[in-house]
């Protein structure tokens, strides 16, 4: 696809002129030409941010464009491999979390850190509670100071009742309250909406405002574009690493923005082989469970790519962990080959020739001690055992014809998986999956985490295996893979179906809008 | 780590070597055959229940009740044998496999469906099954002159040159390696030790897996429940108080990873062997009881510190790239 806009990667110097704009407060904090490289990795190209004092400044990206290295090297848990953070005016080094506190810097996460089976008020304080003057914690002081941050917040919670009694918003709350325990004047907020309600967003927005107020310098993280047009003064785009546009929100339409998220062009680098589509293989329908998803259907065919496009917690892999018999869907109907199925456990799946490859690999997909033909086998030792018996020859042969064909470089089939390198634990856990002869195989995330280069050598692949008639549903939160390897594509927003768009449909800018809800 | 493992398994036949000649200078006669074979026979017990103990480790799980499991089924059939001296050997000593399997159930089955962990479970069954031998035995020993001869001398027939009780435990030693190395079971258990997800992804019912570890380790507690009373000729409640722990200490010291998914038959056998070798030779060589309980602590301590340390030394490789992405961090 072709972006008709101006070039993204002219913007950023035009537009950080622009962001001086005058009238405005010094910023309390910039950060200048960061980078951080990880062996192998550019996770941040020479990334340049100002926050300035009252201002919400929104982050966006799409997933795995640095927006969350940025946010741990701002709190001192990442050393940026280049560049300076300035703060008043002077620059600043976080050796640790608690330099960061100790500058003004707060984090509210994404996934709030909280425990359970505390209360409230020792929640907010953990770590930094008030002392008596014999050392030890004082309750009172305590209490009453959590008291105190919770009714700024416009919040009633009790701080003596435990966490684990309250709501998913409330404890939002006290994570609010617990990053403004400290004394803080900038506030990074990471995805703060995720798991909230309209009326609780509401609220969330209401307690930024009064931050606003207070001065404080926020960095807003979210890619839902209405709540950043509600909240934000000042945006900055971040995409593969780099900063690639900012600006001032109220000058800047939401096209622009989207074009900057995404726009490259990704015609030529994806090996899309066009494959004659055959007969039906897979047909879902309404497939629904109570809490993460509900109407699903969609059908597969012989030799097609389908893509499953959303944003993180749209459901996406919580349906192919259905599929694949993890779990179990509460109501819906699967057919395979014109044979309605119920798929009660991976090993039916697998004996119906349906796998899925995790996400993540090391947690879900490989015996690190085990050897790599025994980890090759595990899933087909069926065919590889004769009565009862294992044949250890029969898997080195199987484990041998996938290690070929998937060019895996190890000293010997005996050795243990955890010995390789991480490209190779991949093939180790695709070779497995291949080996037991699927119809249908779910890829989640193939390309997570490695380079550029094996990249590509991972999407020849899975050509490769839809023009030798396999059917593939590929889950992918990167556009350009979605874009670039699918005939179609299944896009999910919050646990529903937002679309099936066909290649000739497919743009990057139609599947945001489906995957973020706008119009 | 199979290589390290070899390597670690021969370390310790190693081990055991010098710690046989060593013992041997201070006591002549140490090293002789007879009293080898003596010590093997000595330690046949520990090297069923061990091997039972390592199966349920290796799917990351832990069976503390195999000790009294033993007391509980040495006490039913040595009662049986004392109120009905007619039953055939055989049918008591399948009984013996069959209340000890059964028991295993019990645990399995509250580790299974129930998704209770496994120390607390089997650390309740413990105190249950000592609590039944207590109740079916009223408190009362059954003495050598109330159980049959027949009963009593099985385990020290000599057969070739060895007593019986030997030879069982080599012949549980060959079915156990082929079971864990042979059969899906076996690869079953490795698997959902070493990594309990990959192994539900790869249509492994790690569940059932446990569940049938557990069978088997009950299995061999009450063969060795059997084997325990007509050796020492007596049954009582708090036989093999405390044994549970020699065995889960002869498997860590056999390179058994506690979390589950590595370790061999053969370094089960050999943790076995090492502890028999110490229990035999300290009494001999003159060091108080007391002393050698110290001892055999300081052992299983070390042991551990080793095993730890061959474990970290093999994840090295994996952990590359993520290490040195939080030293550059």
């Amino acid at each position: 696809m072709n972006v008709a806009a101006p070039m993204p990667d002219e913007m950023p110097d035009q537009i950080n002129e622009v962001e001086a704009l005058p009238a405005r407060g010094a910023p309390i904090l910039e950060m200048r030409g960061i980078s951080q490289i990880f062996p192998g990795v550019k996770a941040l190209d020479g990334v340049s941010i100002a926050l300035y004092p009252g201002e919400v400044t929104a982050l966006i990206g799409e997933n795995g464009a640095g927006k969350s290295t940025l946010v741990k090297i701002l709190t001192g848990i990442y050393r940026p491999s280049e560049g300076e953070i300035v703060i008043d005016g002077q620059p600043v080094t976080f050796a640790s979390a608690q330099d960061a506190i100790d500058a003004g810097v707060t984090a509210i996460h994404q996934e709030t850190v909280l425990f359970d089976e505390l209360t409230v008020s020792e929640n907010i304080f953990l770590g930094h509670a008030p002392r008596t003057r014999f050392g030890l914690i004082d309750w009172k002081v305590m209490s009453a100071r959590a008291s105190e941050l919770l009714r700024a917040l416009e919040s009633e919670i009790d701080p003596t009742i435990r966490l684990k009694d309250l709501s998913i918003a409330q404890r939002h709350l006290v994570a609010i309250a617990r990053a403004l325990s400290v004394e803080a004047r900038i506030v990074i907020m990471d995805e703060p909406t995720a798991a909230l309600s309209r009326k609780e967003i509401d609220d969330l927005f209401r307690i930024v405002e009064g931050l606003k107020k207070q001065g404080k310098a926020i960095l807003f993280i979210s890619h839902k574009f209405d709540e950043v047009y509600e909240i934000a003064e000042n945006f900055v785009v971040f995409r593969d690493g780099r900063a690639v546009g900012s600006g001032r929100l109220a000058e800047t339409p939401q096209d622009t923005i989207v074009r900057m998220m995404v726009g490259r062009d990704v015609s030529n680098i994806f090996p899309k082989v066009e494959v004659s589509i055959g007969q039906t293989v897979l047909a879902v329908e309404n497939y629904c469970h109570p809490t993460e998803y509900r109407d699903i259907s969609f059908a597969l065919k012989r030799g097609e790519i389908l893509g499953v496009y959303g944003l993180i917690g749209a459901g996406r892999s919580e349906l192919c962990q259905a599929l694949f018999g993890v779990s179990r869907p509460s109501s819906g109907r699967l057919v395979l080959e014109d044979q309605e199925l119920t798929i009660r456990s991976p090993r039916d799946a697998i004996a119906a020739g349906i796998v899925y490859v995790p996400e993540e690999r090391g947690r879900h997909g490989l015996a690190l001690p085990m050897p790599i033909f025994q980890n090759m086998s595990l899933p087909s030792l069926a065919r590889t055992s004769r009565s009862g018996f294992l044949k250890a020859a029969n898997e080195l042969a199987l484990a041998r014809k996938y290690a070929e064909r998937l060019d895996l470089r190890a000293a010997a089939l005996s050795v243990p998986v955890g010995t390789l390198s991480g490209g190779n634990q991949q093939k180790v856990v695709i070779g497995k999956w291949l080996a037991t002869l699927p119809k249908v195989i779910i890829l989640d995330e193939p390309t997570k985490g490695i380079d550029i280069g094996s990249k590509a050598a991972v999407h020849g692949f899975i050509s490769e295996l839809a023009s030798e008639g396999l059917s593939i549903i590929m889950v992918s939160s990167e556009l350009p893979e979605i874009l670039g390897m699918s005939d179609r594509v299944l896009v999910m927003r919050e646990g529903l179906s937002a679309g099936i768009f066909d290649r000739s449909q497919l743009s990057a800018e139609t599947l945001v809008r489906a995957a973020t809800g706008n119009a | 780590m199979k290589r390290l493992l070899k390597h670690r398994e021969l370390l310790l036949v190693g081990i055991i070597a010098i710690m046989v000649a060593g013992f041997a200078t201070r006591a002549p006669g140490f090293a002789t055959p007879a009293n080898l074979a003596n010590i093997f026979n000595d330690t046949s017990i520990l090297i069923i229940l061990a091997l039972g103990q390592m199966t349920v480790i290796l799917t990351k799980s832990i069976d503390l009740s195999v000790a009294a499991n033993l007391a509980f089924t040495g006490m039913a059939v040595a009662m049986l044998d004392a109120a009905y001296p007619g039953l055939p050997l055989a049918l008591l000593v399948v009984l013996a496999i069959g209340i000890g399997a059964a028991l295993g159930a019990i645990n399995g089955y509250l580790v299974w469906a129930l998704q209770i962990p496994p120390i607390v479970v089997t650390l309740g069954t413990l105190t249950i099954y000592r609590g039944m031998a207590f109740v079916l035995s009223g408190g009362a020993w059954v003495n050598s002159h109330q159980m049959t001869p027949g009963f009593l001398n099985f385990p020290r027939v000599s057969v070739l040159g060895m007593p019986l009780l030997s030879w069982i435990a080599i012949v549980i030693v060959l079915l156990m390696w082929g079971l864990l190395t042979r059969t899906a079971f076996g690869r079953s258990a490795y698997a959902s030790g070493g990594n309990p997800t990959a192994a539900v992804y790869a249509g492994i019912d790690i569940g059932k897996t446990r569940f049938f570890a557990f069978v088997l380790s009950g299995a061999l507690s009450g063969l060795a429940g059997y084997l325990w009373v007509s050796r020492y000729a007596v049954a009582y409640v708090d036989v093999a108080a405390g044994f549970e722990l020699d065995t889960v200490a002869a498997s860590v010291i056999g390179g058994i990873s506690i979390a589950g998914g590595i370790g061999s038959v053969a370094g089960a056998v050999l943790g076995a062997l090492f502890l028999g070798v110490i229990k035999n030779a300290l009494p001999v060589i003159g060091i108080s009881p007391f002393a050698q309980m110290a001892i055999s602590g300081i052992v299983i301590v070390l042991a551990v510190v080793f095993n730890a340390r061959a474990e970290r030394r093999a994840g090295r490789i994996i952990l590359r790239d993520r290490g040195a992405k939080e030293v550059s961090a």
